[in-house]
């Protein structure tokens, strides 16, 4: 029950931060983005708001627990590779054509019309057929 | 400073508690391209449920808030062929990168990640270069 609570609080304070910061609306997000137009720098304000309570938690897990039980997150064993930059090079220009990431997506499905929902439905199959084509390639690379 | 820079860093830092919170209390990163691609792909059988909790909250909180508000803007382009290419490249991205704005730019910077900061320099870099050509394109 506690692991439930911790998950709701965290998602809801989330989507809350989300929504007070201005990160829901698609024009503020391509304005951060728009560095050769109007730059709108909010979203470099929202990222050291967000990280800076986050260094805080990683030192907290020295020498501690989680509270709810179980282990601390792995640190990632593999360098950048090619998955994260050709990964990260697609989600950028998905990211700039429409000025949603997954956060906002999910967050603004509730007041985001069609449009939002449609978005939500074509990231989810992204993320679906994704996972297929890793499933893909990792037994191509386990029986070469 | 500007009001929207005020209320960036504050809804930011809400952000950052609620990656706190997820993080010293069930030991889990708050990466949202994590938690619910893992959730809808199946890939994840013994904690959907904890994964579809914090899916609820992040979606039901704002919507409270904006309800209160009388309604928040989204500004999302209503181009069919825009959404639909947006949502599959930002699906399928995040996944063969294993995370997005949340998970390599917040919790993965915060903690000092080598991955995390690429991904983030990457992604940032062929956002702005597609909002540049859509300015160049004249449709933004």
């Amino acid at each position: 029950m506690k692991r439930f609570g911790i998950a709701f609080v965290s998602g809801a304070l989330f989507g809350a931060g989300l929504l007070i910061s201005g990160m829901t609306d698609t024009q503020k997000v391509q304005g951060f983005l728009d560095i050769t137009g109007s730059w709108d720098p909010t979203l470099a304000f929202v990222m050291v708001g967000a990280i800076l309570p986050m260094m805080l938690a990683w030192r907290l897990t020295r020498g501690r627990r989680p509270l709810a039980g179980g282990q601390w997150p792995a640190h990632p064993k593999s360098a950048p590779d090619r998955r994260l930059i050709v990964g990260s090079t697609m989600f950028g220009v998905g990211w700039g054509l429409a000025g949603l990431c997954p956060g906002p997506a999910i967050a603004s499905v509730g007041f985001g019309g069609t449009e939002g929902l449609l978005f939500l439905a074509a990231m989810a199959i992204g993320m679906i057929g994704s996972g297929r084509v890793l499933q893909w390639l990792d037994q191509d690379t386990a029986t070469a | 400073m500007e009001t929207a820079w005020i209320f960036g860093l504050m809804g930011g830092m809400l952000i950052g508690v609620a990656g706190l919170i997820l993080l010293l209390g069930n030991g889990r990163i708050m990466g949202v391209s994590g938690i619910f691609g893992r959730l809808i792909d199946g890939s994840a059988p013994s904690d959907w449920a904890e994964r579809l909790t914090f899916v609820a909250g992040l979606a039901l909180a704002p919507f409270v808030i904006a309800l209160t508000l009388g309604g928040a803007p989204t500004h999302l382009t209503s181009n069919t062929g825009v959404i639909l290419a947006a949502g599959v490249l930002v699906g399928f991205g995040t996944r063969l990168a294993n995370g997005c704005t949340s998970g390599h730019g917040v919790c993965g910077i915060s903690r000092l990640s080598l991955r995390g900061l690429i991904a983030t320099l990457v992604f940032c870099a062929a956002g702005a270069g597609t909002v540049a050509l859509l300015r160049l394109l004249g449709v933004l």
